[in-house]
């Protein structure tokens, strides 16, 4: 009855997100496609007209680029290695905060999630100095240990590792507390019922802990992988991409040749590539969860 | 449950450990942040500083700008939050209490959007902020974070819990849409607001790419891009580093310490879904 006059009150609601969106969201992507097969650079940055369609030749060039292969591999390391760790470390504490026996949860809680909330550069330059051959702590700690001192940083081999250990103990917190939610929305009579039935702490969480976390799981991994495929900030602070471009990753290298030599077209090639990789991440993640 | 007395041991053991380990870096920065050039130098490297001193701060903003830089990552945060609050709660009104036509597609796709990552619009973006003369002003930041999908995803889904009978009392009174969003909704959305505000201000404070291609003139630099800038030059100070880091993170932890309810229960209403 009143649904007469309620269209136009959400549109004018809904106008200013969607436009804002549209505008400097939605447009850009799709100019991001058409930027990718022309050969905008320095030049038509200062005039439009110098600007051509070049086709493909972007993504020729781009699989031809031993630099962007590179930071194809160098990425892929650090979700591959990172994503997982970090994913084993938050399912690890929530398992573990949320026994009953634990006293003081909410302190856990609250100091594993501190470093989620800082700000990645402060923490990196922080880092920078703990990884430090010479004066950092952590070899100092080591030598303690009798354990030879180590060039984290500097050490080709080492550098995506260092900055791995950096980015797990940055963002174990955040899984961290989905999975006590996702831990705490299963029904507790289930296990009082499994207990009943004398299946054991391994069982039950085999055959309830497991399947009713298996959406929060899934959630989890799709958020982590979109997040460290986009890895930037540690790279561009601790090691600018190197030593020998072994910390180099697909957006350091869109931001170098994007905004330190100018080459957009060749850029939006890039960001294309990592946007559609991190789609098709999450695309296979939602056909897994469709099969469980 | 019945805990064997060794495996809650146990337990504790391992939590009061990983807590040292996550709590560690932090200290460490705040030690090494009041630390002289002659603790530094000591060996072994000493935990707290033998002679505290304030020394860095002060050089931070008396001849390092610190004060700017805080001033301009405060501005675009507040500028950031309040718009994003007014607009995505205006749009997750709509979406959660209000028919109209496409509206269940439309927010499908917002949400499918989700995971297209932000770095694949940056190139044209920063065009775009060019050709309206928007580079390196707070407002080339400012605009394109306005909106968010997950805000409006926050508010929709606290205010599907509010019950219609509310708002079709006010509408038999005669109030108007606009008139309910800001009377009733509003109110009523007080807690979702701050969980967002909370959200909103941190990611803002934090986020560093963006502003780092936008802002090309030192005078306008946010607190992490500004720290960026100074490890080039004064890599080899690292109490000066460590002071800049301290500052730069204070902000965000004292929030986090003081609305961490909101900022949890945001958290895990916008991931604990369906």
């Amino acid at each position: 009855m009143m649904r007469m006059r309620r269209p136009s009150a959400a549109f004018w609601l809904v106008l200013p997100a969607m436009l804002l969106m549209g505008v400097f969201f939605v447009l850009p992507i799709v100019a991001s496609l058409l930027l990718s097969f022309t050969d905008f650079d320095l030049y038509a940055l200062a005039r439009w007209d110098h600007l051509r369609l070049i086709g493909f030749e972007n993504y020729r060039h781009l699989f031809t680029d031993p630099l962007f292969f590179r930071a194809l591999t160098n990425t892929f390391y650090f979700v591959a290695l990172g994503a997982p760790l970090s994913i084993l470390a938050s399912l690890f504490f929530a398992l573990l905060i949320n026994q009953r026996m634990v006293c003081g949860q909410g302190f856990f809680r609250t100091v594993f999630f501190l470093p989620v909330v800082t700000t990645l550069v402060a923490v990196a330059v922080v880092w920078r100095y703990l990884y430090h051959p010479r004066s950092g702590l952590l070899n100092y700690v080591l030598s303690l240990l009798g354990i030879e001192p180590m060039d984290w940083l500097g050490d080709p081999d080492w550098a995506m590792p260092s900055l791995i250990i950096m980015a797990v103990w940055k963002n174990f917190g955040f899984n961290m507390v989905i999975f006590i939610a996702g831990l705490k929305s299963i029904p507790r009579r289930l296990y009082e019922a499994a207990e009943v039935d004398g299946a054991g702490a391994f069982d039950q969480f085999r055959s309830i802990t497991l399947p009713l976390l298996a959406p929060t799981f899934v959630f989890v991994v799709i958020v982590t992988l979109i997040g460290y495929f986009q890895l930037f900030a540690e790279p561009y602070v601790m090691t600018q991409g190197g030593p020998s471009g072994r910390t180099l990753s697909i957006a350091l290298l869109m931001f170098e040749e994007g905004f330190r030599w100018w080459n957009l077209g060749y850029a939006a090639a890039i960001s294309f590539v990592l946007f559609l990789i991190i789609l098709s991440g999450t695309l296979i993640q939602m056909c897994v969860r469709r099969l469980l | 449950m019945k805990p064997l007395n060794g495996g809650r041991l146990l337990a504790h053991v391992i939590l009061l450990m990983a807590a040292l380990f996550t709590l560690f870096p932090f200290f460490w920065m705040v030690s090494v942040s009041l630390m002289t050039v002659e603790d530094m130098a000591l060996f072994p490297p000493p935990l707290t500083p033998v002679h505290p001193t304030l020394k860095h701060y002060q050089v931070l903003f008396d001849e390092l700008a610190m004060g700017r830089y805080l001033l301009n990552s405060t501005l675009i945060a507040a500028g950031v939050t309040m718009s994003s609050l007014f607009i995505n709660s205006m749009a997750g009104y709509a979406f959660a209490k209000l028919h109209f036509r496409g509206r269940d597609g439309l927010f499908r796709l917002l949400l499918a959007m989700m995971v297209i990552p932000s770095q694949a619009a940056m190139l044209p973006l920063f065009l775009m902020i060019k050709q309206l003369g928007l580079i390196n002003t707070y407002a080339g930041i400012i605009i394109p974070g306005m909106s968010s999908v997950f805000g409006i995803f926050l508010i929709r889904q606290y205010l599907k819990s509010v019950p219609d009978s509310l708002l079709d009392a006010a509408r038999i009174d005669g109030a108007g849409e606009f008139r309910i969003y800001r009377s009733l909704i509003l109110p009523l959305s007080k807690p979702v607001l701050v969980s967002l505000a909370v959200f909103t201000f941190m990611g803002s404070w934090n986020d560093f790419m963006w502003p780092l291609i936008i802002l090309t003139q030192e005078d306008r630099y946010t607190l992490p891009v500004a720290l960026a800038n100074l490890m080039g030059e004064h890599v080899q100070d690292p109490q000066l580093m460590m002071a800049g880091a301290v500052l730069t993170i204070l902000p965000v932890v004292l929030l986090f310490l003081l609305l961490q309810r909101y900022y949890l229960e945001g958290l895990v209403a916008g991931g604990v879904k369906d």
